[in-house]
């Protein structure tokens, strides 16, 4: 593999519209997915309310970019995984959600981690 | 990998989830606010004992310092920004912000 391609992890942990770090992340992943680097995204916590279904901000003065999420295979960004807990805790399922993903033990994830050159949360 | 956690754990959810991640072996290190975590006898402590079965736990120093926390939970090493910057040659950063 070419030197200038690292494995970057972005993990999501807040929920989208309270804070812009969800949004600031998914332009970085977007910006570094122009540069094709070996990008994976990790939902864990209040992260994962980023991919919930039906979210509708018209009424908040907010932009929506839950679909942009949807958009990320265009950019060869396929690696989306979810932490199984967080999920599980928030009373959902992977029905409720936006995109397909791997559903992976929290121990999983942990281990992809270690596997990345760069690890970034938002 | 070296995880960082900034955040006290009654504000902010990230060290509880970080510890759901951290693989066993890895250090995990508290520093400015985070370090709330290790002071002895609060909430947490039953949680630090049980990440201590699996891994080394450091604290700040300067930080604990700063925030008057002179009890921490046993085996917690507290660490100068000499021993930080060890601990970061030695591993890749996994911060938690």
């Amino acid at each position: 593999m070419d030197d200038n391609v690292k494995k970057i992890m972005h993990v999501m942990r807040r929920a989208p519209h309270g804070s812009i770090y969800t949004y600031e992340g998914l332009e970085m992943i977007l910006i570094m997915a122009a540069y094709e680097q070996d990008l994976s995204v990790a939902f864990i916590g209040d992260g994962v309310y980023a991919l919930k279904k039906n979210q509708n901000t018209d009424g908040i003065s907010m932009k929506g970019f839950a679909k942009t999420f949807m958009a990320l295979d265009g950019y060869d960004v396929e690696k989306l995984y979810v932490d199984r807990v967080s999920l599980e805790e928030r009373g959902l399922t992977e029905d409720d959600l936006l995109v397909d993903v791997e559903l992976l033990d929290s121990a999983e994830i942990g281990r992809r981690m270690t596997e990345q050159d760069v690890v970034i949360h938002h | 990998m070296l995880h960082t956690i900034n955040t006290s754990p009654f504000e902010s959810p990230a060290m509880e989830e970080c510890i759901r991640f951290v693989q066993p072996g890895d250090p995990v290190l508290f520093i400015e606010n985070g370090v709330y975590a290790v002071q002895n006898g609060n909430r947490f402590s039953d949680a630090i004992a049980a990440l201590q079965k699996t891994s080394p736990v450091y604290a700040l120093q300067p930080d604990l310092d700063a925030r008057g926390i002179s009890s921490v939970d046993a085996e917690v090493k507290g660490i100068g920004y000499d021993g930080f910057v060890d601990l970061v040659e030695a591993h890749q950063v996994n911060s938690w912000l």
